[in-house]
Order: C-alpha cells, then structure tokens, then sequence
C-alpha cells in the first residue's frame, strides 16, 4: 500500500534535514522524497500534512507497562497504544514488574507482546535478581535477549559494591546502568524537603538524597569506566554534578521527566495524590537549573517515567498513595508548551532530546528520512491548541496531574513498522 | 458574625477574624461548662462522627464531650489500622458513613490531608483533630485560649515552642495561628528537631533553653515522642533532658513570670520535671478544661452555619 | 426606619419602670428572695434600671445576672444569617429563687421558651415571673407575661423598636411599619 505525506516539513537534525516536501511510504517504506507523479499520487492513500513536521519517530526511554504482574494498570498494549497517542514509536520499559524482568524469558515475553504493535519495546533488564542489590541478575543473557539496559528503578542499586560489579559486568556489552538516583536511607517521605513540606506537615525528602547517588554514580562510572545515565533528574546540584562529570569526559548521560521541568513542590499544597511522584516535585530553583542543564545539553533527553496506578490506588491518603503519574500522553505537548513555545529550546534541540539521543544511548539505530529506509516517523503540529482530557487517555491509568491542562502541539500521526497511527486508530500500511 | 470556612482544616491562612470569633465564642462556653447542667441544646439533632485513625484518648473525649454538651448525636469510629491493610480503603469507609447522614467529621489520620482529601468525597463540615505532621488547629486555638485567658491578649506576647517542633502538628498550627494574631514566636529544641525554612514563617529560632525562658512570657513545651522516631534524632531521653528540660531551678534563674504549657500527655523528668509539670507555673488543666470550650465553639459555628 | 409612632418617651419609660418595680415587689412582698435576670440584650439595661428602682424604694439591691439564650434557640435551621452567641453572666445560685426574667418586647414567645430552658440549666427557681417592657401580642407559644409595661396591640407587618440610652443613645418605644420580605 503507498500512502503519500503531502507538503510536510521533513525534519530530522540527525541529517541535518530541514525541507518542505511530499513523501512516498510504499509497504512501510519510504520510497520517494518529492518528485512524485501525479500517477502515485492517484493511485496512494494521501494525508495533507501541509508544514506540519514530520520528525524520526519519538523515543521514551523510561515507561513503566505493569506487565507482567499489574495487568490492571497497564500493559504492554495499553501502554504502546498511549505511547503511539502520544506520537512515540519507541519505548524502554522499566523492570520493576512483578516478576521482575530478570530473566530472559520475562524479557521475551513483552518483546513477544509487543511484536505486532506499531510502537517498539524494548525491555529495561533488572541490574540485580529481583531488584533486591544483592546479587546481579543475568545481564548477559538479557542482553541477548533484547533488553537494552539495566536499572533497578524504583530502587537506586543498593550498595556501591554491586553496583560496581554491575558497572563493571555491563561494560561487556556498552549497557548503560540507568539509576533511580536515591539514597534510602533519607528517602522516607512523601514530597520534597523545605519550607513548603513544613507548612504541608508531609515527611520529607531532601534533595541530598538524590545528590548523594548522582555523586555515587557518577564516580564510580569514572572509577569502572561503564556508562550510567541518571534518570528522572530533579535537583538542581545533580544538574550540576552531571555537567561537570561531563566536562570530565565520565560516561553519563541524564534524563527529565516534563512534570520535573513543568511543575514545583507548590502543586502539593491541595494534598492531591496525582501530584505525588519520586522524586518528589522540587523548587523553581531545581526547574530553572533543569532548563539551564536542558539547554547546555548537561540533560540529554526527556522521558516521561510514565507510571500508570489505578484509581483506589491514587484515591487514597496521601502518605500511603504510590508514587508516580502517567505521561506519555502529555509528554511532547509538554515539553512543546514549556520548552519550545517558551524559547528555551528550539524545536532541533527538542528533537534530539525526544528522539535521538535516547537511542543513542540505547545504542539503537536512529530512524532517517531517506528513501529506502523504514518509515518510522512522527507527525507533528508545534502549534495546535488541545486541552488534556484523561478520560480520552489510550493508558489504562488516569494517574495524570495534567487533566484540563492546555498545551501547545501535538502528535498527528505515528508510522512505524508497516503501521499508522492517525485520527484515533491504527491501521496496516504495507 | 460567621467564620470564613464551613470547615476547620488548619490555622495557616485562616483570617484573624475568624479566630478572634471562635476565641471568643468559646468564652460562653467557657460560661456553661461552669454551670450546674453543662448542656445546651444548640445541636440537637445533628450527628457528629469522630474517625479517630489514630489512637488519642484524650482530643477523642474532648470533643465527644463538647459534642454532647451541645447535644449533637455522636458517634466515634476508632482503628489504628490503616485503610491500607483494613480491605476497605478509606474512601470507601467515609462514604459508607456519610449514606448514614452525618452532618460533621472530626478526623484524626496519620496522613497529612486526609481532611482535605474528605472535603473533596463527603459533603459534611470538616474538623481536623490532627493530621500527620500537619496541623491540630483545636489544640492550638485552646492553647492561645489560655494564653489570652492569662494574658489578656495575644498581641505583641513572646511565645516559644519548645521540644520537636519538626514532628508536631501542635507546633504548625500554633505558629500559624500566634503570628496571625500578632504574637512573637519563637521555637526552642535540638537542631535535629528544628524544620527546614521555619525562619521564613518569621519564626525565631533559639537553640538554648534559659534564653527561651528568660526571653518569653510563655513557653509551650511540646511532648517528645519517642514513638515517632525522636529516638533518631536525639541520643536519649536524659540528655534531652539535661539540655532542654524544663525544671524550676530554670525557672526561678531566668524567669519567674513564665507561663508553661503543655498540650500533655507529659513525660515527666522529660520535657518538663515532676516539680515544674505540677508546679504554679504551669496552666496544663485550665488548657484541658479550655479545650472543651474551644472544641464546643468551633462544632458550634460550623454546625450552625447557615449555607 | 420607617416610623408610625412615637408610643412611649422618656418620661414615659422612666415611669413604667417604676411602676413595674413596684408591681415586682408587690407581688413577692419585698426584695428578699428574688433575683433579676435580664436577656440580652435590650433586657440587660431594663433590667439594671428596675434594680437601680427597687434600691431606691428597698434600700436593698436584689442578685442582677444576665442570659443569652443563643444557644437554646429553636431557629438556627431556618436563620438566614448565623446569631452570635455572648456569655451569660450569672454568678449566683438561682435555686429556690424568684427569678424575675426582664426582656424588652414579647411577640411569639420563642425567646422566652429559650430562657426558660435556659434557666432550668442553672438550677430550680421557685418561680419564673416575666416582666417585659412591651408587649405585642401574636404568641405562637402559650406564654404570658406576670408584668407588662404596655400592652400595644400590632399587626404583622408592624414592629415595635426599644430605644435605651446605654445602646440608642434615646429612650424611647416606636412602633415601625416593617413589612415583611418574602
């Protein structure tokens, strides 16, 4: 089947490609950039997408599926069908499931679930057996078997011994160790520490905690020369440590969820458990120097840590709610309203930081607007107005502080693997 | 006159008026507890639940009692199990209990918000009888009861708040409630027990306890509570003691006209010694009688609110 | 305030105090056992002012307390605005007295079934006895009062107003045109 993208701005910094032209997918192939007859153009399923852009499909490498154990709350899926809404083509999911994706068998199971969807999955393999940091999961073999990296997530990895060996192991195969960056030990609260957590009267977690680790990390991946990447970055001395380990030429790389650069501890003051997420909502101060580290390129890439919990979980007091909110369906009108339409970056540097580099550093291939390459793309209207609506979520969780928010742009469509996603549904390309 | 809020979540924000009234209201209820039948009929027919969550005698029996001397219908649901672990999640039990029409909810939870959270599912008036470490607005309007009952007036005092006033919900609400009303506060304790940004409340912040008694005119000694995990942050009880105890050797060096409080239950040779917790320093009974008259203010203005 | 009549002056007040003080004394054959309770508020003064007539004629002052029966009303239902309670000040024992229970105007005879209850809360007075300035008639409770000031017979949508110095800065009873707002 050929479908044409008519008059769209292709647009990939990969390539260094910025042009306004018609494309031509013929069986989830892009066959023709221009020159298109008007033959072709009789005989294809033609979509005006005049000066809208058409970007290499977006990449969220930090998303929680729930699958296996809370088939409730999402899974593999519910979760790519949000993740297609949301205009990704591509995700990484977390190990903390129940089992664990520990085992290799667990790692092809969701690769298995996910074969026939449009969006790609790639599992995140757990860095130690259970996640428990005492003793290392088979990396190896989960490797092989498709996960793309290793995380205790939830968790950071528990003591600086098996991270080391962890580091150290994964270094075989140039997997990056992804870490919750938290020290458990002063971690025991439910919203950041200082003034706000006073008058709120919640327990507390201090900014340290996150700093602590981040400095852990970071040292020993200088220490075993392995690659870490920090995720969900918050604080504003972590920015600062990754910056400067960068300037060092240590191998890491960060990562921000949009409500770390969109929201402050301030949202908490109506005790609303959507808002209750870890890391804890920080200070302007850390969501200034996350901009800044966005900016300078200290944060490498936005990921949404999409944690999907369901209602009687959320409805609940708020010290014993779970932590987390979905956000593959907010994640680029966010990053579009609050960074771009802001002008603290541009709409390339947005690019690579929903695209790219997180392939980059899950050393996948970046999809390229070429002929004869797989047509894997997203569609994308910088400035379409929408107005956030849960109940329309393709996630199975409404966990979103976002409702009834505006934002500035949005995903038109999805290609990927012989697929579209377009006006609300799937169908077959080839 | 009528209060801003149909509920009583909390002192911070709450208008100077507004507390003014229920310390003045309170006063005649000051009045009928004095009488030989302490009973009015102004609630009748209302029905009051206390979902007690937390385990506390006694703010349970100070407003079981204010509820009856008003002669509200009353009803007290305790458990210390949380929702989480109970099968029902408190949700749930909160609806359960209002399709049994109930007017108001006094609620005790060791979730900060919980009476918020209730204000969004239930339609009754709230009453927060303390919240995590949030607030405990009842305790506070009566500890500044007896204040002013002592005093005269709240304006320009010196009050210090002694002992973990990280963990005290009576140490918020008090702050909140004594700066809205023009007092000058400060807080008094082990710097492990002093909360982040407490100065920017404009809340002074002392760290030796004969300057907090030398320095104030009342000194509202808080109870430690090892069962909350005062034992981190503190070597021991002994120590704690020795450092920030209140003992009349204390009194009489620095400052004989202080005024002691404390919201109990006490931990005598703790915060206060046996001599100071019984001695004429102290105004620890007036606060539990006051409590009473407080707590029947407050039930009386939400519960006779007009919508 | 739209005002019908000028029904008593000053003069007039003053008289009709006294007469009501002799009346009271009259009756309980003397000072001895009796007490004064006057209802907030306008009762307090009307109150003080027979205590201050019973000196003069007794050269002895009976008990003198105040009562706010805020909290025995029957109307906080259908109120449409929240009453303020005040205290009541009564500092002596009522038992096995003759409370003589002092209010300005008597019209339904809510105010007054709310001060007896009230009363019964403090203790068991021999005799409850009603002394009232005005009375307007249109009970709607079988309440009568033992001494009446004037009797001014008014319609519904009439009022009547007591004006006391300690409050009004005049004293005075006018009868207002108020109709009623539905």
């Amino acid at each position: 089947m050929k479908i044409i993208l008519k008059q769209v701005i292709l647009f990939n910094p990969y390539q260094n490609l910025n042009e306004k032209n018609d494309l031509l997918i013929e069986n989830g192939i892009i066959k023709k950039i221009g020159n298109i007859s008007t033959d072709e153009f009789n005989s294809a399923k033609v979509f005006d997408f005049e000066n809208k852009y058409c970007v290499p499909g977006l990449f969220d490498m930090h998303v929680h599926l729930r699958e296996p154990g809370r088939e409730d709350e999402e899974t593999v899926e519910t979760g790519s069908n949000a993740a297609a809404a949301g205009g990704f083509t591509g995700v990484a999911c977390m190990p903390n499931t129940n089992p664990a994706i520990d085992s290799a068998e667990i790692v092809r199971y969701i690769k298995e679930k996910s074969s026939n969807h449009l969006v790609d999955v790639y599992p995140i393999g757990a860095a130690t057996l259970d996640r428990k940091g005492e003793a290392l999961s088979p990396m190896y073999e989960l490797f092989e078997a498709g996960a793309v990296a290793f995380s205790d997530d939830g968790n950071a990895i528990k003591t600086a011994a098996i991270l080391r060996h962890v580091m150290e192991y994964s270094k075989m195969f140039d997997a990056p160790i992804i870490e919750h960056c938290e020290d458990e030990s002063l971690a025991n609260g439910a919203m950041n520490e200082g003034l706000t957590s006073t008058i709120l009267g919640l327990p507390a977690i201090p900014k340290i905690a996150e700093d602590l680790i981040v400095m852990r990390d970071i040292m020993m991946a200088e220490f075993t020369g392995a690659r870490v990447h920090i995720a969900h970055i918050s604080s504003k001395n972590s920015v600062e440590l990754v910056r400067q380990a960068k300037k060092k030429n240590i191998k890491v790389t960060a990562e921000v969820t949009p409500h770390h650069f969109t929201l402050t501890e301030e949202a908490l003051k109506n005790y609303d458990t959507n808002f209750k997420m870890s890391p804890p909502l920080r200070t302007r101060e850390d969501v200034d120097a996350i901009i800044e580290g966005l900016k300078d390129g200290t944060i490498d890439c936005i990921a949404s840590d999409h944690a999907p919990h369901s209602i009687e979980e959320k409805e609940m007091e708020f010290i014993f709610a779970p932590n987390g909110i979905i956000g593959l369906e907010t994640q680029l009108g966010l990053a579009l309203t609050e960074l771009v339409h802001k002008k603290h970056l541009n709409f390339s540097q947005l690019i690579e930081k929903l695209s790219i580099n997180p392939r980059k550093i899950l050393n996948l291939p970046i999809p390229l607007i070429k002929e004869n390459e797989k047509a894997n793309l997203t569609i994308i209207d910088p400035d379409l107005i929408w107005t956030v609506d849960v109940s329309k979520f393709k996630s199975k969780s409404k966990n979103s502080p976002f409702d009834k928010r505006i934002l500035k742009g949005k995903s038109l469509a999805v290609i990927n693997k012989g697929k579209m996603f377009f006006e609300d549904k799937f169908f077959d390309i080839m | 006159m009528s209060l801003s809020s149909r509920h009583l979540l909390g002192l911070y924000g709450v208008p100077k008026d507004d507390i003014q009234l229920i310390l003045d209201t309170a006063t005649t209820f000051r009045e009928v507890l004095e009488r030989p039948i302490k009973k009015v009929p102004t609630l009748q027919g209302k029905t009051i639940v206390n979902l007690f969550y937390e385990n506390s005698t006694r703010t349970r029996i100070s407003f079981e009692l204010a509820q009856k001397r008003l002669s509200a219908d009353t009803i007290n649901f305790t458990t210390s199990t949380s929702s989480t672990k109970k099968g029902e999640t408190f949700k749930d039990t909160v609806r359960n209990i209002e399709a049994m029409k109930v007017d108001m909810i006094v609620v005790r939870h060791q979730s900060a918000g919980v009476p918020q959270f209730l204000t969004r599912i239930t339609k009754a008036n709230i009453i927060n009888a303390g919240d995590g470490l949030h607030e405990h607005p009842t305790q506070a309007l009566l500890d500044m009861y007896s204040i002013r009952e002592k005093f005269g007036e709240l304006k320009g005092l010196n009050v210090c708040i002694v002992g973990d006033i990280a963990h005290s919900r009576v140490a918020m609400s008090n702050i909140f409630g004594l700066k809205t009303m023009g007092a000058n506060v400060s807080v008094c304790g082990p710097s492990t027990m002093i909360p982040m940004g407490i100065e920017s409340l404009g809340v002074k912040v002392i760290n030796n306890i004969d300057k907090a008694i030398a320095e104030n005119d009342v000194l509202n000694v808080l109870r430690i509570q090892l069962e909350r995990d005062a034992g981190r942050r503190i070597p021991s009880t002994r120590e704690y003691h020795n450092y920030f105890g209140i003992t009349s050797e204390r009194i009489e060096k620095n400052n004989k006209n202080i005024v002691i409080l404390h919201p109990g239950p006490i931990n005598r040779g703790v915060e206060l010694s046996s001599e100071v917790a019984d001695g004429p320093y102290q105004i620890i009974l007036d606060q539990v009688t006051n409590g009473v008259a407080i707590r029947m203010a407050v039930l009386y203005l939400l519960g006779t609110m007009v919508n | 305030m739209n005002i019908k009549a000028k029904i008593i002056d000053e003069e007039g007040l003053n008289r009709t105090i006294t007469r009501l003080a002799h009346e009271i004394l009259e009756r309980n054959k003397g000072s001895k056992n009796i007490v004064l309770i006057g209802m907030r508020t306008r009762g307090e003064y009307i109150a003080q002012r027979i205590k201050s007539k019973i000196k003069e004629i007794e050269n002895c002052e009976p008990n003198f307390g105040v009562l706010d029966v805020t909290l025995y009303r029957d109307d906080f239902r259908t109120r449409l605005k929240q009453p303020q309670v005040s205290v009541t000040n009564i500092t002596f024992d009522i038992n096995e007295k003759d409370v003589i229970l002092i209010d300005d105007v008597l019209y339904t005879g809510r105010t007054v079934r709310a001060a007896l209850d009230a009363l019964m809360d403090l203790g068991r007075p021999s005799t409850i006895q009603l002394c009232v300035l005005v009375d307007r008639g249109h009970r709607e409770l079988p309440i009568k009062a033992d001494f009446v000031g004037k009797n001014i017979p008014t319609s519904i949508d009439e009022e009547v107003k007591v004006k006391l110095k300690e409050i009004d800065g005049e004293d005075a009873v006018y009868l207002i045109h108020a109709p009623i707002k539905n």
